[in-house]
């Protein structure tokens, strides 16, 4: 077993790392304000690839697809100082780019992977719904068939990147057998008549990614955009969110490591009963604690990481990443605020943020209650 | 044309720590990069090679770890990287490892058979030795003009290099010459690209270091590392600060007032 990092992802973790202090790190607080991305920083994220780091470079992509590992790097150098910006090209390249890379035709790629691996059109994954969230069967969004095409009605809410994507994996209910519900995924751009953006959301965490309600009214999309064959998205919906658990775990390990760092920083700066809070064991416990965390959360992301690029079943790695991750996160941002005191409660200490973006973690992409589920499942019955 | 940039890997720390014992750098725990000043050169090589077409070649002296800095350069873009890496060149002052380097330029310009059609680029000096003597000698061992502290550079018509090179506080001077020239640059010439995913993947997938050692080189061994030094560090210390000091304020003319007054308190004026 060897645990050392590749040159190659040694120098992907630096440059990542170099590039976020110096572009996303200064105005991360002003954008979770603001509620927006900064679009200066988007153009400069495009010249840096992270739009298609899973994806082949013929695709337009960095060439990462068979090295999770470093795309997990790159997800959680971004998350170490914005969780924002690291779900917007997380999910875009996990739950968009790279399922139609991974199930798409060689005319849907040609179509539409190069373009959103480029970063020219940012893509999202679409099937949560007002009665479909943890019960991701629950989809009422219709597909009929008409002719060649299929026209889609319904609406999606909670999207990631919703309200700024040009190109969407939308899961639609293709019809109902014996009471069970036959969902298919689409590829679509949102150029397409009848498709609008609802309401964009005021959220808790992550203020800066742009999360929305999306209305389909009528929509006509070719029968040619079926992802992964007619009837199979529930199968395939799942398959997708497995590799997206990997990216929302790294984003999770990185938002814990932000708040280890801010941890150490003010402990050994802030002063109380004429000393360094640092030298109190009450302190020194939790940053123990918070650096325990993080670490073992970031193996098991490895690890799943790893395992796909073995070829190897990682759903369950993936959802163990993803629960202890996001969990990690919560209690790493917990922990920081609390040794800020007061002041970690101020937006003027980037923690105030660590805390609100964390909650987000335990729920998005599966809850925790969800990401259980499967593993118990995986313990239980053998899957 | 061929564009070389020649970069040092050093410690990535404002204050280095000295082993007082060996009167060696203290190296464990500290982050080994890019020189700051040559990620100006490297970044300068490859604007005038997106501008004029040509191949950027880096090189770099140093033991295998310096490796890492030569693939940060094959990210950014850099075209072809060559790695000097010999016990030979152990110990080496700047003038041994200018020779050396110089060495290699040779060697690499008659493979390409190129002539004059070539350029050097040098940071103006690294963040651990502060010499800024390795530009200055590496153009006296190729023959060739140089111009130091470069603010602008352009290269136009016929090979005709036109530079701005700092000049007392504030002020530049404009030179004209011809290839092949060396410069060695200032920061503010210009800002470093940061490498893409891309750029990286390629630097470790696509493209190669290529090591030369002494004898690749067909160097003198009189000539190499410490035998062809002329200086030799006997001891490496930092300064111990000793009594007390005074920070001046204000205008020239009134700093200069006070340190007279002060010198003749002193009685030293």
């Amino acid at each position: 077993m060897d645990f050392t990092l590749t040159e190659k992802q040694k120098m992907i973790r630096k440059i990542t790392r170099e590039f976020a202090e110096e572009h996303i790190a200064p105005i991360a607080e002003e954008s979770d304000q603001k509620q927006e991305l900064d679009p200066e920083v988007m153009e400069k994220m495009k010249e840096m690839n992270y739009f298609g780091s899973c994806i082949p470079e013929e695709y337009g992509g960095a060439g990462l697809h068979k090295d999770t590992i470093a795309f997990a790097i790159i997800t959680e150098e971004i998350g170490r100082v914005d969780a924002s910006w690291s779900i917007t090209t997380g999910v875009h390249c996990s739950v968009c780019a790279y399922p139609i890379y991974r199930y798409g035709t060689d005319e849907q790629k040609e179509k539409f992977l190069i373009d959103v691996a480029k970063g020219n059109k940012i893509g999202a994954f679409c099937l949560t719904e007002a009665n479909a969230g943890s019960d991701a069967g629950g989809v009422q969004l219709t597909a009929e068939k008409d002719g060649d095409e299929y026209i889609l009605n319904g609406s999606k809410i909670f999207a990631t990147n919703g309200g700024i994507a040009k190109t969407l994996l939308v899961v639609a209910k293709t019809g109902e057998t014996d009471a069970r519900k036959q969902l298919t995924v689409f590829i679509m751009d949102t150029d397409t008549p009848g498709y609008s953006v609802g309401v964009k959301e005021d959220k808790l965490g992550v203020r800066a990614s742009n999360t929305s309600e999306l209305v389909f009214q009528d929509v006509r999309v070719p029968e040619d955009n079926i992802l992964g064959g007619l009837g199979n998205g529930f199968r395939l919906g799942l398959q997708i969110l497995d590799y997206g658990r990997i990216t929302i775990a790294s984003q999770c390990v990185g938002l814990g490591q932000a708040c280890l760092e801010a941890a150490i920083k003010y402990s050994n700066e802030r002063e109380q009963f004429g000393t360094k809070i640092a030298r109190f064991q009450g302190i020194q416990w939790k940053i123990a604690d918070i650096a325990t965390d993080v670490e073992s959360a970031r193996l098991l992301t490895y690890k799943a990481a790893w395992m796909c690029d073995q070829g190897m079943d990682y759903g369950l790695a993936g959802s163990m990443a993803k629960l202890i991750a996001s969990e990690a996160g919560m209690k790493a941002a917990h922990q920081a605020v609390q040794i800020h005191g007061g002041y970690g409660t101020m937006k003027a200490y980037p923690v105030e943020r660590y805390f609100r973006d964390a909650k987000m973690g335990e729920i998005y992409e599966g809850t925790s209650e969800i990401q259980r589920m499967v593993i118990a499942n995986h313990m239980l019955r053998g899957k | 044309m061929l564009i070389f940039v020649c970069i040092k890997q050093v410690p990535g720390v404002a204050e280095v720590k000295i082993d007082p014992k060996t009167n060696t750098l203290v190296r464990e725990g500290i982050p080994s990069i890019v020189n700051p000043h040559d990620k100006h050169a490297i970044e300068l090589g490859l604007t005038i090679k997106e501008q004029h077409g040509g191949d950027v070649i880096a090189i770099s002296m140093g033991p295998p770890q310096a490796e890492q800095a030569l693939r940060e350069a094959l990210s950014m873009g850099v075209d072809k990287a060559y790695l000097l890496s010999d016990r030979a060149f152990a110990g080496a002052d700047t003038l041994a490892t200018s020779h050396t380097l110089s060495l290699a330029i040779k060697k690499i310009l008659k493979e390409s058979k190129v002539k004059n059609d070539y350029i050097v680029i040098c940071g103006t000096q690294a963040i651990d030795g502060d010499t800024a003597q390795v530009g200055p000698e590496l153009a006296e061992e190729l023959n060739i003009p140089q111009i130091t502290y470069v603010l602008k550079f352009e290269l136009k018509e016929k090979n005709t290099v036109v530079v701005e090179r700092a000049f007392r506080s504030e002020e530049v001077v404009i030179i004209e010459t011809k290839l092949p020239v060396l410069i060695s640059v200032l920061k503010e010439i210009n800002k470093p690209r940061f490498p893409g995913a891309k750029g990286i993947v390629d630097a470790y997938e696509k493209k190669k270091v290529i090591y030369l050692n002494s004898e690749d080189l067909g160097a003198d061994k009189a000539e190499l590392g410490l035998n062809g030094s002329m200086t030799e560090v006997w001891k490496i210390f930092v300064p111990i600060r000793k009594g007390s000091h005074v920070i001046l304020n204000g205008t020239i003319e009134e700093m200069i007032q006070d340190l007279c007054s002060y010198l003749k308190d002193d009685k030293i004026l």
